[in-house]
């Protein structure tokens, strides 16, 4: 192999990479390094004294069984989420892929809903099911006589807010699935079918398998989303009630920050934060490695 | 025996029609499902408010269609009065804004780190290359008061800059420019043309397609940011459309003004909608290929 062509200067190339790391060490590195020092003190929230504690505030946040709570209905909200978009989206990714008529036109309209924001989600989920003046609401109260009150029961909370955002993210699995599909070489699947085969059998013994890479994917995407991404849907339809139930961590910290004006805690809550997406990120890289030595 | 023939003949024939009818079936229903609910608003836009609260509302398209989005468009609510006009431009910007300045900027970093050496080339991939870890709503508190020590709330900047940050954009050019054949880079040195000028004339052309790419997802990206623009607008001439809807409907379930909320909310879907739609080949080759 000849040596790679490189040019040959000796200030522009600094140039070049100049804008992306001004804005990558103010609007990054200089906020990580600020919340990791924020986490080790307490701030009076009227600006002022910062007295240094130490662990404390990270000790206070194991200690507080809100934040335990707050951490279980993220990983429950998560996990149902993810549940839900990957296999309806699977299951209609499977039936887009078959050679049949107006497939093209199946594809689009289950693709464009990626572009649907969060919060539109949420706000078009909260409309349907408002107590007041919804019209699914409507239909569970007089229809199924179901005392349909989503701000004061949690479970109903939790239900409404699982199902816009399982809602919002099927067009983005759909995407992915249906990619992956699409490169499901057909000579194996005909060959299989030659040998008598039967379709379901197909699926789990080839399709399946061959898809695991897509799959994996995106079960990490889908758990993060769930778990960092949904802020809206919560600030939208909930406002974490009844009570801080609905509350998940992200929203946790946002108003422990925001509204409670607890500096410390909120740091203290983003760095911890930080460091399972850290986790996930190499949990993630390690096995797709893996796969790639195989 | 020629009657059970045919019955069982109409039977296969049956379920074969079964067979070929379920795939669209099922379809149907997902796309039932994508649809309804926004067919929902779609029909409260067009109803009075009077209407709306009389619940059940009505479920077909009133006659106050047009009415309702005029007053969206160029008033907006009572109790905000932010016209969607506003909002629109605000959303505008700051989608562009990240969109493309996010594709400028990586265009330039990635040029350097693939065609250049130099002694912090190392460095500067690594620094970029952790952001691509922390999403920003894990770091909202501190990243707020970097803004607000810079004076940029309430400001195009301030909505904008942070979050050109993460580096997808950075990574899918990289992985672009390394697979062009550097034969090019070379003969056009040799033809006497500056680096830069190989960036402008040679390589930025033959990026159009990956460029494309990144916009349709970046420009919905930026559409779509809630968490940062409620964090730092607080006058209302700089709330974007997300936030407006917020906004609207917060309150009492009497005082919302549901039909203009609702209006606003299909509006706020509207550009990123049509982006997707228009672009679509580059959107999903975009997907699949930045996001692996």
């Amino acid at each position: 192999m000849t040596k790679q062509y490189e040019f040959k200067a000796p200030v522009l190339p600094y140039l070049l990479v100049l804008p992306q790391m001004v804005i990558v060490f103010i609007f990054f590195f200089w906020p990580a390094a600020q919340a990791i020092m924020q986490s080790f003190y307490l701030q009076d929230p009227f600006g002022g004294k910062m007295i240094f504690v130490g662990f404390q505030n990270y000790s206070k946040l194991l200690a507080d069984p809100d934040y335990w709570m707050s951490f279980r209905v993220s990983v429950m909200f998560a996990v149902c989420i993810t549940a839900i978009a990957m296999i309806i989206s699977l299951f209609l990714a499977i039936q887009a892929n078959k050679r049949i008529k107006f497939a093209s036109f199946y594809k689009t309209m289950l693709i464009w809903p990626y572009a649907v924001s969060t919060l539109v989600a949420g706000v078009i989920w909260l409309f349907m099911f408002n107590p007041n003046v919804g019209v699914i609401a409507y239909v569970l109260k007089h229809t199924f006589k179901v005392n349909w009150q989503y701000l004061l029961n949690f479970d109903q909370a939790f239900i409404l807010l699982t199902l816009s955002a399982s809602w919002k993210q099927l067009a983005y699995n759909f995407v992915f699935f249906l990619a992956g599909l699409q490169s499901v070489p057909a000579t194996l699947l005909e060959a299989a079918e030659i040998d008598g085969a039967k379709p379901v059998t197909r699926f789990w013994r080839i399709t399946f398998p061959l898809l695991s890479p897509t799959t994996f994917y995106l079960l990490v995407m889908n758990l993060v989303y769930g778990f960092f991404e949904t802020f809206p849907i919560i600030h939208g339809i909930t406002q974490g009630a009844p009570g801080k139930s609905t509350g998940i961590l992200v929203y946790k910290v946002w108003r422990d920050g925001v509204i409670n004006l607890d500096l410390g805690s909120s740091a203290a809550q983003s760095v911890i934060l930080m460091i399972m997406v850290i986790l996930l990120t190499i949990f993630q890289f390690r096995f797709i490695e893996r796969k790639v030595t195989y | 025996m020629q009657t059970t023939m045919h019955k069982e003949n109409r039977a296969a024939h049956r379920l074969k029609m079964l067979r070929r009818a379920f795939p669209h079936l099922v379809l149907w229903v997902g796309i039932a499902i994508i649809v309804f609910p926004i067919y929902f608003i779609f029909s409260a836009s067009s109803h009075t408010s009077a209407e709306i609260l009389a619940a059940p509302m009505p479920l077909n398209i009133g006659p106050h269609l047009i009415e309702n989005y005029r007053q969206a468009l160029f008033e907006g609510t009572k109790n905000m009065g932010t016209p969607v006009l506003t909002m629109m431009k605000n959303s505008l910007i700051m989608a562009l804004g990240i969109s493309v300045g996010k594709i400028v900027v990586s265009l330039l970093a990635a040029f350097a780190i693939v065609f250049f050496k130099f002694p912090l080339r190392n460095f500067c991939f690594w620094s970029i290359f952790i952001t691509l870890m922390l999403p920003v709503e894990v770091r909202i508190m501190p990243t707020y008061k970097v803004i607000s020590d810079l004076g940029m709330l309430n400001t195009y900047a301030g909505l904008i800059l942070p979050m050109i940050v993460s580096a997808t954009a950075v990574f899918l050019f990289r992985q672009f420019f390394m697979s062009i054949p550097r034969e090019i880079a070379e003969a056009s040195q040799i033809d006497g043309a500056t680096p830069m000028e190989f960036f402008r004339e040679i390589l930025v052309p033959m990026t159009r397609t990956p460029v494309a790419a990144m916009f349709v997802i970046q420009f919905i990206y930026g559409w779509n940011q809630y968490l940062w623009p409620l964090l730092i607008t607080t006058k209302p001439e700089f709330y974007t459309l997300l936030i407006g809807i917020n906004r609207m409907m917060s309150g009492a379930d009497v005082q919302i003004e549901w039909q203009i909320a609702m209006a606003t909310t299909l509006l706020a879907m509207l550009p990123p909608v049509l982006v997707v739609l228009v672009m679509q080949k580059q959107f999903i080759a975009g997907m699949t290929e930045t996001e692996k």
